[in-house]
Order: structure tokens, then C-alpha cells, then sequence
């Protein structure tokens, strides 16, 4: 059995706790009973379920107009338009509107906060049936392939027979590529971008950097902090520092701040933010710790580091891919580091194996991991000429 | 190839070969286009003949101008990027106008001939009659409307002449089911009496090639 809510609005309390509020975000909600678990990759299964997301356009008669955007590590259902709680725009609200590159009076677009997050869906804030408390740090560790598992029950809810695209960056790229290849006939079209087949050690080795620091903060404290009324702030702030510069260019940095001195003249001989970069980061870390859960933050790393779309086949990339007739389109960015052009490439590789219809594009610009967040205009192209072609081969008006 | 890119967008002078190519291409097949520039032949066979039309090129700009444009083309090089494809997967793989900018000419022919069940080939030809008088008696590397870049800046590294194609595919052990040459106007030299001094009239040359 599955059921659907959505709440009136948020609630008016005055609390600014985003994610103690988290139940009540004004999206909606699928939820899966007892006679509907999630299995999981580790053995276990997850019940009740939650799925929250958000829904964006009209669905057509034909019901082929659907998009499933994937969210990345931080990110979550409010893709487009205005954020219900920063009041800023959507994470992809670039990409994604009325007239826009994924044109929302063309296409129904569905984004959902994955499991194992911190936005509404079944996580560590969650109440764990068995204790009547957050399962905090006794939630089964989630992968990328069971978070998609979600989101293909959330399609059935919603009596989607398939999917006219499924795209997404970063973690939004592996669940893109666990979509199209485990459920290649209910995807007419893949955008997978500036992601990989797999996590490499050196994204392994920064991941787990982030998460000695939330495991060495006092605060944590098991991974029960809430119910001590307390986060570990701390440890989370300086992962997302840690993270944050692996989203960048060493270019970026240095167009952006150079060797600039934050408000002074000179440095001071001590170990205040003196540069313009330190200021930065400090913020950066400080406002995450408001909307991110450290448990999330843990498990959601974890997920990526798992993720290995070749030992889900037998070890033979090719395997995945075989016989589909899922189009891709691949994405990747010239100053990306974490996810650098070779790793995409490397899925270019597998899909011309195959024989499959794909488009790669490299696109040059020194922003980094983040360049399918910022305005990256050859992006938007790409994007729009893809589904515009996609929407031609699927009898979709327009 | 790193400098293929200067091939794109591909001098904007008669394209007579890309027709040719388009004619040459049975409906309702399958293609990949290497070195497909902007798109143009790709965009010419989806259009004219229902093709299933797949590209790759060197070039950032050119593979995204054909994304953009909605086709199916991947960045990437023609000397290293063949060998990742399937055996026969392809009814057709063309090169228009790039071979003699691989790095490894008879290794991109030979892969071409491996993916696809036909091959077609179009390149300038060396011994064309106008490159001759310029080397032959002007002494200086040749500046013709279909080799426009000088010697200095040119894409171009591994030139051949209709004879020296020949050659390469025999030795390859391919069949040459067609090869059509054409005139500095564009002309095609086809017929009786095509063959006759042909490496010395045809300005270009096209071939489509068949391994058993």
C-alpha cells in the first residue's frame, strides 16, 4: 500500500530548524506501508518508507513526458523555482523552468530527496520503527542502487509506466547510470553528468576525510546527538570545507580570491581567517551545518564510495549496457577534478562498446566539480539540443 | 590528431564529396561519421535517407554544435577511439576529408573497415595535377582550394595520392566496390574513361571500401 500527503505550506511555528521541520516541507510525500519495503543492497530492508519530492510541469495524457532529475550529495527535491526554506533559488533552477532548457511546460519533471537524506524521505532523522526513536547511526547503509529503488517505487505510485529522461549530476549521475542500465526499459534517455562509473580512491580518501571529521566531534556522540539536543557542527563544517574545495578549480580559487586579505591590510600573525579563501570556506561550512544533517552526511558519502556500476554486472561494464536502447547523453567538464573528463569517458567507452546512441560533450571551464550547478551556457545548449532531439524521437508535441 | 580541429568548421568551398557520400549511403542504416565536424553529412543523411546517424569528432566546438543540433556525436580521436566499438556494428563508417589528418592512417582505415561493413573514404589527392605543377615546378608545398592552410599550420600530416590509396587497401586486403574523383570544379569523373589518368585529374577522391 502507498499513500500520498502533502502539507498546506510550512509550518508557521517561527522554529528555524529546517530539518527538525523536514516532515512538514511543502512538497509531496509518497509513503510505503509494511506490505511495501525497500530492500536493500546491504540485506536488510527498510519499512515504512518515506519518499518526498516534488513535482514540476504537467504530465501528459500519454504519460511520456516524465523527467526524474537526480539530486547530488547536498542537494534535494527543490530543483527549480524558489526554495521553500532558504528562499533562494532551486538548485538546478538554472536549468530547469518554464521555457527553459528542461522546459517545464513541455515536460513533467520529478525530483525526489534520496534515502538516506535529510529533506523528507526515509533517513537517520528518521523514526526507526523497532526503538520509537531516529534511527541516527543504526540506519542500514544505503546505496545508490537502493536510493533508486525508491525512486522506481515512487514512479509506480505515481503510475508512470517509464521515464522520457532521467538526469542528474554527480551522485545525480550514478543513480542516472543505475537507472538506465537496471531499469534500461523504462528510460528513453540518460543525461549522466560530471559523474562515473565509479568512486574512485581518491574521492574515497576525501569522503572519509569528511567523515572522521563529524566522528571525531565530541558532539556527535554516536551519531545520537538530537536526542541530546546537540549536532556536531563542528566536524561537519570542516568535511563540507574539505568537500567544498574538491568542487572547485585551483583556477577558480585564484580567480575568485587569489592571495586577497579578508578585510586587512596586512596578515596578522596568527591564525584568524587572514585570506579571503579561509573566510570563504569558514562560511561555506557554517551555513551548511543549518540545513544538513551529519548522519545524512555520512551515510550519502558512503552510498558514493559504494557505488561501483560494473560489480552490479558481474564485474563486465559491458554487461550493463548491453542491448540498450536507452540514449545517452554524457557530460563532463575540463577543470572537473573530481570527476574528471577521463572518468566520464570511460562510460563514452563502455556505450560505444556496445554500439549504443550516445553524445559526449567536454565543455571548457575552469569552475570545477560544480560547473553543472553555475551558469555554464554550452551546458544549457547541450542539455536543450539532447532533449529537444529525444522529444523528436518520442513522438513528444513540440 | 590534436590539430584537427582547424579543420572545423571545414572550409566553407564546395561539398560536392558530402553529397556524393550522402548518395553513396543506403536508406534506413546505420553510420558513424568520424571526423564529423559540424554535423553537416550526419545532418544531410538523417534528413535525406533515414539514417541512424552517429558522429565523433576532435573537436569541442564542432561535437557541441551537434549535440546542440540534436545529433548523436561523441568527442573523441579517430586514432585512439575506433578500437572501443563492437566488430561490424555500423553498415557504414565514413571519413570525409580527415584521414590524412590521423596520426595513423592504415590503423584508422583498418578499424574503420573492422566496425563497419563498408567503409567510405574521401581525400584530397597529392598527385592532382595543380599540387604537382606547384611542388614539381614551383617549387613550393601546395595551396589549392581543397588544401587551403600552409605547410605551417595545416592539420593535414599524412597526404596520399589515388595511387597510393590503392595501394594501402590492397595491402589491407579490402575490395574498392566504387571510387569516384572529381575535378578542381567539383566535377565528378565517373564513366568510361574515369580511370584514364585519373590520379592526375581528380582533386579529390572518394572510395567506398569492403572487407570480406
Amino acid at each position: 500500500m502507498s499513500t500520498t500527503t502533502k502539507p498546506a505550506g510550512p509550518r508557521s511555528s517561527g522554529k528555524s530548524d529546517p530539518l527538525v521541520d523536514s516532515a512538514s516541507l511543502p512538497c509531496s510525500y509518497a509513503h510505503f506501508g509494511p506490505d511495501r519495503p525497500l530492500k536493500l543492497d546491504s540485506g536488510g530492508q527498510l519499512s515504512p518508507l518515506t519518499v518526498a519530492y516534488e513535482t514540476y510541469g504537467t504530465l501528459n495524457s500519454a504519460r511520456s513526458n516524465a523527467i526524474m532529475v537526480c539530486h547530488a550529495l547536498t542537494g534535494d527535491q527543490f530543483c527549480a523555482g524558489v526554495h521553500p526554506i532558504t528562499g533562494k533559488p532551486g538548485w538546478w533552477e538554472l536549468l530547469i523552468g518554464p521555457g527553459k532548457p528542461v522546459d517545464t511546460d513541455r515536460f513533467f519533471i520529478i525530483c525526489a530527496n534520496v534515502i538516506g537524506g535529510c529533506m523528507g524521505s526515509t533517513g537517520p532523522m528518521s523514526i526507526d520503527p523497532a526503538t520509537g526513536k531516529p534511527y541516527g547511526h543504526s540506519l542500514p547503509v544505503i546505496t545508490i542502487a537502493d536510493m533508486v529503488r525508491a525512486q522506481v517505487m515512487l514512479l509506480d505510485h505515481l503510475e508512470i509506466p517509464d521515464l522520457f529522461c532521467v538526469m542528474g549530476g554527480s551522485m545525480g549521475g550514478m543513480q542516472v547510470l543505475d537507472w538506465a542500465t537496471k531499469y534500461s526499459d523504462r528510460v528513453f534517455s540518460a543525461m549522466p553528468i560530471a559523474t562515473a562509473m565509479k568512486h574512485s580512491a581518491q574521492n574515497i580518501a576525501f569522503h572519509e576525510v569528511g567523515r572522521q571529521a563529524v566522528l571525531a566531534d565530541p558532539e556527535w556522540h554516536g551519531g545520537d546527538y538530537r536526542e541530546r539536543d546537540t549536532t556536531p557542527h563542528k566536524g561537519l563544517a570542516v568535511a563540507r570545507m574539505a568537500a567544498h574545495i574538491t568542487y572547485l578549480s585551483e583556477a577558480a580559487l585564484h580567480r575568485k580570491f587569489g592571495r586577497n586579505l579578508q578585510d586587512r591590510d596586512a596578515v596578522t600573525f596568527g591564525f584568524d581567517a587572514d585570506f579571503q579563501v579561509e573566510s570563504y570556506l569558514r562560511y561555506q561550512g557554517s551555513t551548511f551545518v543549518d540545513r544538513f544533517d551529519a548522519n545524512s552526511y555520512l551515510y550519502l558519502t558512503r552510498a558514493m564510495d559504494y557505488f561501483d556500476l560494473a560489480a552490479d554486472f558481474d564485474g563486465n561494464i559491458t554487461n550493463a549496457f548491453a542491448n540498450t536502447k536507452t540514449r545517452y547523453c554524457i557530460v563532463s567538464f575540463t577543470s572537473d577534478w573530481l570527476f574528471p573528463t577521463s572518468e566520464n569517458r570511460m562510460i563514452v567507452r563502455a556505450l560505444n562498446g556496445v554500439a549504443a546512441d550516445v553524445s559526449f560533450v567536454e565543455i571548457e571551464t575552469d569552475k570545477g566539480h560544480d560547473s553543472f550547478l553555475l551558469d555554464v551556457p554550452e551546458l544549457f545548449e547541450a542539455v536543450e539540443g539532447f532533449l529537444r532531439s529525444a522529444a523528436r524521437q518520442r513522438g513528444l508535441d513540440g | 590528431m590534436s590539430n584537427l580541429s582547424e579543420l572545423t568548421p571545414k572550409p566553407a568551398r564546395d561539398r560536392s564529396d558530402l553529397m556524393v557520400i550522402c548518395d553513396l549511403v543506403e536508406p534506413d542504416t546505420k553510420v558513424l561519421d568520424v571526423g564529423c565536424g559540424n554535423g553537416e553529412l550526419l545532418e544531410l543523411l538523417a534528413n535525406r535517407k533515414n539514417v541512424d546517424a552517429r558522429g565523433v569528432e576532435i573537436s569541442q566546438e564542432g561535437v557541441n554544435r551537434c549535440v546542440m543540433k540534436g545529433l548523436s556525436v561523441v568527442q573523441g580521436d579517430a586514432d585512439t577511439d575506433l578500437e572501443t566499438y563492437p566488430d561490424k556494428a555500423f553498415d557504414y563508417v565514413i571519413m570525409s576529408h580527415t584521414i590524412q589528418a590521423t596520426d595513423r592512417p592504415r590503423d584508422v582505415l583498418r578499424q574503420m573497415m573492422r566496425i563497419g561493413k563498408r567503409a567510405i573514404v574521401s581525400f584530397p589527392n597529392f598527385a592532382h595535377w595543380l599540387v604537382r605543377f606547384q611542388i614539381g615546378i614551383k617549387g613550393h608545398m601546395p595551396i589549392t582550394e581543397t588544401l587551403p592552410i600552409p605547410w605551417y599550420e595545416t592539420p593535414n600530416v599524412h597526404f596520399c595520392s589515388i595511387r597510393d590509396f590503392d595501394a594501402l587497401v590492397t595491402e589491407l586486403g579490402a575490395d574498392v566496390e566504387r571510387k569516384i574523383g572529381f575535378d578542381s570544379r567539383g566535377r565528378r569523373l565517373e564513366g568510361p574513361g574515369a580511370g584514364f589518368l585519373a590520379n592526375l585529374r581528380a582533386e579529390r577522391a572518394v572510395f567506398v571500401l569492403e572487407k570480406p
